[in-house]
């Protein structure tokens, strides 16, 4: 079931106009800046589908923008984002895109500083409510019927099963997980789905494991 | 994941077998599967019914979007009303006028809660406020008011979509009808059985609906459509308190809805490329609107 919760039917509260595109957007634009882990300095956004038709009408770019600068899809200040994104030092630029997509309403996010860049596709899937299909090239496949955590580590033996050990310490059962990596010995991800909710002391506790990089909760 | 209705027909069995509103399955649903108590939930939903409450009166007092496509409506029919000759009488008229204010808000940005979409924001919230006037429902009432559409919505948004860009405005304002129709049945006092009817009732009428912004703007027609969604759902929820039946069971209309959504075509699916989008008039206020010629807006 994509829609869990009832707060998903009788919620969010929003700045209007649009809950897909809007409120989702905001959200799709939170979530970049939540996996990215620091305010970027820049931003190329790609909209596909009804995004690209209607960003414009919707409020779809101030949103994502927003999103960015870590506002929530009820913060008053998604109206001035442009100008807010000026003075917190990012400039961005939106690309409305003719390309196919498998969902209406998708964004690809490209976001970065002089350290690092990073590249995630969301999509909006109704009501607000929305998922990420794609991390850096690689394919996500989240469901969003499940709780899922992000742990990105660096490739060494016996990373994987000590996240593993961790969450089975605390009774999480682990529907569906994935692994990948961009070089052997480099950096390395890990997406697992989880029947239960994780919470942050649990998030802290993996954190703290040997190589673990970043851990972040995600689709909720 | 354990839920404990996947369906209407579950949803309603569930609570003729434990003697129990449909609020009250959505209540006990949601403290299944998020693991919160009972006050927690209810404290978030009381929360959000705030924001209804104050969307409606900044709505009343008058609001204008930047565009200047849409406002000041909802202080018209307040007006109009307040003079006692209206023709289809004050509940069904306080419905609409303050589902007209909540979507005027909204399109002007301001602050909403989305029931189930910011789109179709009016509806639950605007027949809430007028029924409310006639039934004198405790806050409690109230607040189950929308776990009981809420649980409706839970069923469309799973099953079929309460988006219009993947199933057209029937997915939207069509949803949030039914949802406020079943609502006001548990609110009348009717039986779970006819809170389905009405769900039903109402969203056969909704079916084929789709969804033609212009401009892209979340505003001509959608403010009106949410009128028109409040409307039908106070006279199916009459129609199902009176007795009436659907021939076609709940689920199986959702899922008509659902097909139908699917074989519509992307231009009349919230991207701003045919039905009344297309039309002259729709694509000269889209040139005058993002043509580089800008509308003074009122606010």
């Amino acid at each position: 079931m994509k829609f869990k919760s009832v707060f998903d039917i009788i919620g969010p509260v929003m700045i209007g106009p649009s809950s897909s595109h809007t409120a989702g957007a905001a959200r799709i634009g939170k979530i970049a800046r939540d996996l990215f882990g620091k305010q970027p300095t820049w931003a190329r956004i790609h909209l596909y589908g009804s995004f690209a038709e209607t960003y414009k009408g919707h409020g779809t770019d101030v949103a994502i923008v927003g999103g960015l600068l870590n506002y929530d899809t009820f913060d008053e200040r998604i109206k001035t984002a442009f100008d807010d994104a000026k003075t917190a030092g990012l400039t961005f630029e939106f690309i409305p895109e003719t390309a196919h997509t498998e969902h209406p309403n998708t964004a690809r996010i490209v976001i970065g500083d002089d350290e690092r860049e990073m590249s995630m596709v969301g999509i909006s899937i109704g009501g607000g409510k929305t998922e990420i299909t794609e991390l850096n090239g690689f394919l996500l496949r989240l469901s969003g019927e499940l709780s899922a955590i992000l742990v990105g580590h660096e490739d060494r033996s016996g990373c994987i099963a000590s996240v593993a050990n961790c969450l089975a310490l605390y009774n999480i059962n682990i529907g569906h997980m994935e692994v990948s990596r961009k070089e052997k010995g480099n950096m390395a991800l890990m997406i697992i789905e989880v029947d239960q909710n994780i919470n942050d002391s649990i998030l802290a506790e993996i954190a703290k494991l040997p190589n673990i990089t970043q851990v972040r909760r995600i689709a909720d | 994941m354990d839920v404990l209705f996947r369906n209407v027909r579950e949803l309603v069995d569930r609570a003729n077998k434990e003697q129990k509103l449909i609020s009250e399955i959505m209540i006990e649903q949601e403290m299944l599967i998020t693991e919160r108590t009972r006050e927690e939930i209810m404290a978030q939903m009381d929360r959000n019914l705030t924001v209804m409450e104050e969307a409606v009166e900044k709505g009343l007092n008058g609001v204008f979007s930047k565009s200047g496509l849409t406002g000041g409506d909802a202080v018209l029919l307040q007006a109009y009303m307040k003079k006692g000759n209206s023709l289809c009488g004050d509940v069904m008229l306080d419905a609409v006028s303050k589902a007209v204010a909540t979507n005027e808000v909204n399109a002007a940005m301001g602050t909403i809660c989305a029931t189930p979409t910011a789109g179709s924001a009016g509806v639950v919230p605007g027949t809430l406020f007028a029924v409310k006037n006639k039934l004198n429902p405790t806050r409690e009432q109230m607040i189950r008011y929308l776990f009981n559409a809420g649980a409706f919505g839970f069923v469309v948004a799973n099953n079929a979509s309460i988006s219009g860009a993947a199933g057209g405005c029937q997915a939207e304002v069509g949803s949030a009808a039914g949802m406020a129709a079943a609502a006001i049945v548990e609110m009348a006092g009717g039986t779970p059985d006819q809170c389905a009817e009405a769900f039903a009732i109402t969203l056969k009428n909704m079916l084929g609906l789709v969804c033609d912004p212009v401009a892209g703007l979340v505003e001509v027609p959608c403010v009106k459509r949410n009128a028109m969604g409040a409307s039908n759902s106070l006279v199916a929820a009459d129609m199902a308190l009176a007795g009436v039946t659907s021939r076609i069971p709940c689920d199986e209309v959702i899922d008509a809805m659902y097909k139908i959504g699917q074989s519509m075509p992307t231009s009349l699916k919230e991207t701003a490329q045919g039905g009344l989008a297309a039309t002259p008039t729709g694509k000269w206020l889209e040139a005058k609107i993002f043509g580089g010629a800008v509308v003074s807006g009122n606010n």
